[in-house]
């Protein structure tokens, strides 16, 4: 596909850029008008640059309107806390059925494959009905427990761990090493990209999900991210046009930085994930 | 795998035994091993897969309420109720009319965007990040931000309508038109994910097909699209397709944050309908109903499309 005439050339950058401008407006806008006093933005200016610098205080005003901290904190630890687990159930999970010779292998990939199928909102108000009857509604539990063993995440270490060769797992047998040393110190560190790639799906999609914290958290201490600024959206509808978006700024800025630090791993880390869920 | 059982028995038929009773050992031991480090995920996928799936069967055809101590059987009553309920119907019609615009448009302008950007290596990589962003933004904090920029007289794209002469549009207070644009926000922020999905899709085809089809007479790019990237894409396409369709049809955050269903049910899709029936109403059996009804139509629309497309793939 070499050889573009100049006339090919201008013609893709000119759709292409027209295209990305659009795509990066609402960016824009939320970016600009996080630094507009009320006052500018009510009098429906176009003009992208702020006037003055009061603006900043929407930063500040947003911060003392809502525990804005302590949400991105609940996000950090809810998503931490998920992963933590995922990996811990999941890993060995996969390699008990790819790499060890037992009997249950095919039974627990059939009970994987059917859960691949059933997304979180098809088992809510079971989950729902269940944390309710234990008292764990409205807590890390609820927001944790639920998404704590993944079939995808499962899936995934399979489909990796088939890669790396037996061989090399008869031969640590043969050095002496023991079951639980291979498995942890041989082939684990081995699966480093498909875990990083998890990683990346399982923090993006639990940082912005909003279906379960809406459903279980009551307490509003207790708000991700999004429920936070649903909750400051919902109760100041049409007022503060400014903070709002501040807020959306703070809450989208975390995964926007690290995507654009590290894309490669985003993009596989997403598209991946995306294959099978989200 | 036997080697150091061959060693370990010296001659004859009890060097034999030894060895079939070491590796019989092996094997249990590592039966063991495997049913202990397989059994916390399995038991989770048991408690949150599985049961929840058979659970939510059942409860559709009970008139269970939240907290109540006993329920009722009532058979395929939560199911007449939902087909005799308009309610219903609008909010899997929104669904539908959402899911097709939004899964074909984000599909053919993600590939439109890869085919553009892997044309040539200028500008690469800032196009892609450029059109990726809306896929790892907040979908919420993106909603809110969308919800202010079309507010019909505060909001940029409102103001420029005006300076320009033009009326200003209630996108989002119109009836007719808040689904159009919920649909144009959804095709905005899926696009991206598709893209890169093509993208990845497009390396993989190798580059001397291009050259061969050139020399068989294929000139113009446009006929190179046709004869070679068009069917080697076809897989990436089903499965595009496919998933981008689940995607759409799972619409939630977008719509609780903007419309809440409104203006008259005109933006009420399945999700926010399960959501409300069950946990703002607690009709537990009528929600439960509706998930079915949602779950059977996400897998039977995924099969459906597979089998076309399959068949359009193959027979090329």
């Amino acid at each position: 596909m070499r050889g573009r005439s100049p006339l090919f050339e201008t013609m893709r950058l000119a759709v292409l850029g027209v295209l990305a401008a659009g795509f990066l407006l609402p960016f824009f806008w939320m970016v600009s008008f996080s630094l507009k006093p009320a006052s500018e933005i009510f009098t429906g200016s176009l003009n992208p640059l702020p006037t003055g610098l009061d603006g900043f205080m929407n930063y500040v005003r947003v911060f003392e309107a809502r525990p804005l901290g302590r949400y991105l904190a609940n996000g950090a630890i809810v998503c931490a806390a998920i992963l933590f687990f995922q990996v811990l159930f999941a890993a060995p999970c996969a390699y008990a059925i790819t790499k060890l010779r037992f009997g249950a292998g095919p039974l627990i990939f059939g009970l994987v494959l059917f859960a691949l199928l059933v997304p979180i909102q098809v088992t809510a108000i079971p989950i729902f009905a269940m944390l309710a009857k234990l008292g764990a509604l409205d807590s890390y539990t609820a927001l944790i427990v639920p998404f704590s063993c993944s079939a995808f995440a499962i899936f995934l270490f399979r489909q990796f761990l088939r890669t790396i060769p037996d061989e090399l797992i008869h031969a640590a047998r043969l050095d002496g090493c023991s079951e639980w040393s291979i498995m942890w110190q041989i082939v684990m560190p081995l699966t480093l990209p498909a875990a990083t790639a998890f990683a990346v799906f399982s923090v993006v999609s639990h940082w912005n999900d909003l279906f379960w914290p809406l459903i279980v958290v009551r307490t509003p201490e207790l708000s991700t991210p999004p429920l936070g600024l649903l909750s400051f959206h919902s109760s100041e509808a049409g007022e503060r046009y400014g903070e709002l978006m501040a807020g959306s700024v703070i809450i989208t800025l975390p995964l926007v930085a690290a995507f654009l630090a590290a894309q490669r791993q985003f993009i596989d880390g997403i598209s991946l994930g995306g294959g099978l869920k989200g | 795998m036997t080697a150091p059982i061959a060693v370990s028995g010296a001659t004859g038929l009890r060097g034999m035994n030894d060895s079939a009773r070491a590796l019989r050992r092996r094997f249990a031991g590592e039966a063991r091993l495997g049913w202990l480090i397989a059994s916390p995920a399995f038991a989770g996928l048991l408690v949150f897969a599985l049961a929840p799936c058979l659970v939510v069967f059942a409860m559709a055809l009970s008139d269970w309420q939240l907290g109540a101590p006993s329920a009722r059987f009532v058979g395929a009553a939560n199911f007449r109720a939902l087909a005799a309920d308009d309610g219903f119907w609008i909010s899997a019609r929104n669904t539908l009319v959402y899911g097709i615009a939004v899964s074909s448009g984000s599909v053919l302008l993600g590939l439109a965007l890869a085919l553009l950007i892997e044309a040539s290596p200028l500008g690469r990589l800032f196009f892609r990040t450029a059109f990726f962003l809306p896929v790892v933004s907040t979908t919420v904090a993106m909603a809110v931000v969308w919800e202010f920029l079309l507010h019909p007289t505060l909001g940029p794209v409102n103001v420029a309508l005006k300076r320009l002469g033009l009326a200003q549009v209630p996108f989002l207070a119109d009836a007719d038109l808040v689904l159009p644009t919920l649909c144009a926000i959804g095709i905005w922020e899926n696009a991206g994910f598709n893209m890169v999905l093509f993208l990845a899709g497009l390396r993989t085809i190798p580059s001397d097909l291009y050259e061969a089809a050139a020399l068989d007479g294929a000139q113009p790019a446009w006929e190179r699209f046709w004869t070679v990237t068009f069917p080697l894409l076809g897989p990436t396409l089903l499965f595009v397709a496919v998933i981008s369709l689940v995607r759409s049809f799972k619409v939630f955050d977008t719509i609780v944050a903007i419309t809440q269903g409104g203006p008259h049910r005109a933006s009420e899709v399945m999700l926010f309908t399960i959501y409300q029936e069950g946990f703002g109403f607690f009709r537990i059996g009528y929600a439960s109903a509706l998930t079915i009804v949602f779950l059977i139509a996400l897998v039977g629309v995924t099969t459906l499309q597979m089998r076309l497309l399959e068949r359009r793939v193959h027979y090329r």
